[in-house]
């Protein structure tokens, strides 16, 4: 496969000259002065889904001149551009949106030139524009305004390749989105996970993967074999998953380059639940050896395994700190599932998680201050978080079955697999930091083992 | 790659631009057949393959399975009668080999219960090998939850799918 070259004009509104020259938009007009009011600019509390205050309209992007581009017409290309970020947005469950189909039609003279007055009811407009390039590629401008203060708060431009506009979309609202919170971004980036279909005794599993927001899916595998828990690399360029490949469950790394599978353990009975370091350079995983379960570390590259826990239990699921210095896995030594963290060599384990039930399947925050997990108990798998140093449990769903928590790449958002009661018919799900905005994600068949890949470059 | 891919990237977004996000939920794209070869559902390389034999070993001993108690792998007073048939049977057709399957019910996390599965084969292996049968014959897989044989999602179901499967594959 051919990785996107997304070239990524990131221009700031001091350095408006350049930009009108690189982008040839239409220069800002003078701005009037701001209005001297007490409002404070805006923000957006990531803390309190409910509010929803803040109302963002998002007109579609007009463009300079409608050009036939593989992407399509771009006088209907806008619109679908700012769906996208109407989407992005909305699904954060942060703002309340009025998309290209609810907001009046901009033009191309007012992206930088916002006609404030005829926006009042909206606190944050979104203008952009789109532009086919001489060379093929296409310019998306994104721009931020508050309507109140009469103030531009983003200006961004982005050049892609037609194939890749939705990228620019989500470039976009992960700059609008950023500004707005202070959160790091998350929309521009992909999901790996299984593909299932077929009976419960029967599964038919395939490596998948698509846009965070369900589009441009495909499958990488052709479900002849059971396949587990992918991963993807901190670096895009593979995904390392379990397969019973010719009935040795084991595991395999899928280059995204190549799309070719390579045997990552070999010669021992069961390799499973890996995981890849901060710097993608190794490999987390779980060998069984005669009924008995440990964590091994092994280069991605291959080679021979390091063995990191030596004790009668079941020791797996480890999952890296981002920093790399230290793991957290589940063990059930002490008698059932719990957490335990150790320092990357294998010293120093101790058990962080002390409530009731089990505990299972802890994934280290990308920011370094949470691990999330799966809880088992009373008839129900919940997923929750808690504090590195096992304090401060926080459950942030209640279901039948909720399991395998995998984080945004900015640490706000998990997504989650749920089984159905029953049929066991799984589902993607997300759910935001706070407990609430709980999600489907869209997927053609049902989906389980989601990995949420990093922000893409 | 990149054209089909516009091709489907552009089905999906003028219908997410001509109504809401939920349209795309039902007209989403269908799963397209893999350029890895073809597929016939069900009948993947994960499974084991029973030898013809194996059709014998199930009518002469009193069960090819044996079950556990959730989130245990102890070889209990019932399971031992069962093996210890199996071990019969076994001494009996010296020129066999097993694979012994190892099974969970959808009460524990994946992970984890590819181990426990692993667990559930391995104490079954080390009984028949304590009864005289040479662990070369014996083979183990784990598939952890991934190939329940009751249905439903009731205690009953768990009970018959926490199990290990000893299965003659030549």
């Amino acid at each position: 496969m051919k990785f996107a070259h997304l070239t990524i004009a990131a221009l700031l509104a001091s350095t408006a000259a350049t930009v009108a020259q690189a982008q040839d938009v239409p220069a800002p007009a003078p701005q009037q002065q701001p209005p001297q009011a007490q409002d404070q600019p805006l923000s957006v509390d990531v803390t309190n889904t409910a509010a929803k205050d803040l109302v963002i309209a998002i007109p579609a992007m007009p463009t300079s001149e409608n050009v036939s581009t593989p992407a399509g017409p771009t006088d209907q290309l806008g619109a679908k551009l700012a769906q996208v970020v109407e989407d992005d947005l909305r699904n954060t469950g942060l703002f309340k949106t009025r998309g290209p189909s609810a907001s009046r039609g901009i033009a191309y003279s007012e992206v930088t030139a916002p006609n404030y007055g005829s926006w009042n009811g909206n606190q944050a407009i979104i203008q952009g524009y789109v532009r086919a390039n001489g060379n093929g590629s296409l310019t998306v401008g994104c721009y931020l305004y508050d309507v109140l203060l009469q103030s531009e708060l983003v200006r961004q431009g982005f050049v892609v390749s037609p194939a890749d506009w939705r990228r620019a979309a989500h470039k976009c609202a992960d700059a609008v989105y950023s500004k707005l919170t202070g959160e790091g971004p998350y929309f521009d980036s992909q999901v790996v996970y299984v593909a299932e279909t077929g009976p419960k005794n029967k599964r038919r599993k395939q490596l998948a993967i698509m846009d965070q927001d369900g589009a441009n899916h495909r499958f990488l595998t052709n479900g002849q074999s059971i396949v587990l828990t992918p991963r993807m690399s901190p670096k895009q360029n593979a995904i390392v998953y379990m397969s019973y490949t010719q009935r040795k469950p084991a595991i395999y790394v899928y280059d995204m380059g190549t799309r070719e599978n390579r045997l990552l353990v070999s010669n021992v009975s069961l390799s499973f639940a890996p995981r890849f370091s901060p710097d993608g350079r190794h490999v987390l995983f779980s060998m069984a050896q005669a009924g008995n379960t440990d964590i091994y570390r092994i280069a991605s590259a291959g080679g021979e395994p390091q063995r990191l826990t030596n004790s009668p239990g079941i020791d797996t699921g480890g999952s890296y700190s981002p920093d790399g210095s230290k793991i957290v896995f589940e063990s059930d030594r002490s008698g059932t599932q719990q957490l335990y963290v150790m320092n990357a060599d294998g010293s120093n384990q101790h058990r962080i998680s002390f409530g009731g039930g089990r505990y299972a399947t802890p994934v280290w925050s990308p920011r370094g201050d949470l691990i999330a997990f799966t809880r088992t108990g009373g008839g129900a798998f919940r997923i929750g978080v808690m504090n590195p140093g096992g304090g401060g449990e926080k459950l942030l769903t209640n279901s039948w079955g909720d399991e395998a928590p995998s984080w945004s790449p900015n640490g706000r958002v998990l997504m989650f697999f749920r089984s159905a009661q029953g049929s066991g018919r799984p589902d993607l799900w997300s759910v935001d930091l706070t407990g609430t905005n709980a999600r489907r994600i869209p997927t053609p068949l049902d989906g389980s083992d989601p990995s949420w890949g990093p922000i893409r470059p | 790659m990149s054209k089909i891919t516009t091709g489907l990237v552009l089905g999906v977004a003028l219908l997410a631009t001509a109504g809401c996000a939920k349209k795309r939920d039902a007209n989403t794209i269908p799963p397209a057949p893999s350029e890895t070869g073809p597929v016939n559902p069900g009948e993947g390389d994960s499974d084991t393959v029973a030898a013809p034999i194996n059709e014998q070993f199930r009518r002469e001993v009193s069960s090819d399975t044996v079950h556990f108690a959730f989130d245990q792998y102890d070889i209990d007073p019932e399971a031992r009668a069962i093996l210890d048939s199996q071990a019969q049977w076994l001494n009996s057709h010296p020129n066999t080999r097993i694979t012994i399957e190892g099974h969970c019910d959808e009460r524990g996390t994946r992970e984890y219960n590819l181990a426990l599965g692993d667990r559930r084969a391995n104490a079954a292996k080390n009984y028949l090998a304590s009864r005289g049968i040479s662990p070369a014959r014996i083979t183990t897989i784990s598939y952890g939850k991934e190939r329940p044989i009751a249905l439903g999602s009731d205690d009953a179901s768990w009970a018959q799918n926490r199990r290990a499967v000893t299965i003659v594959i030549s």
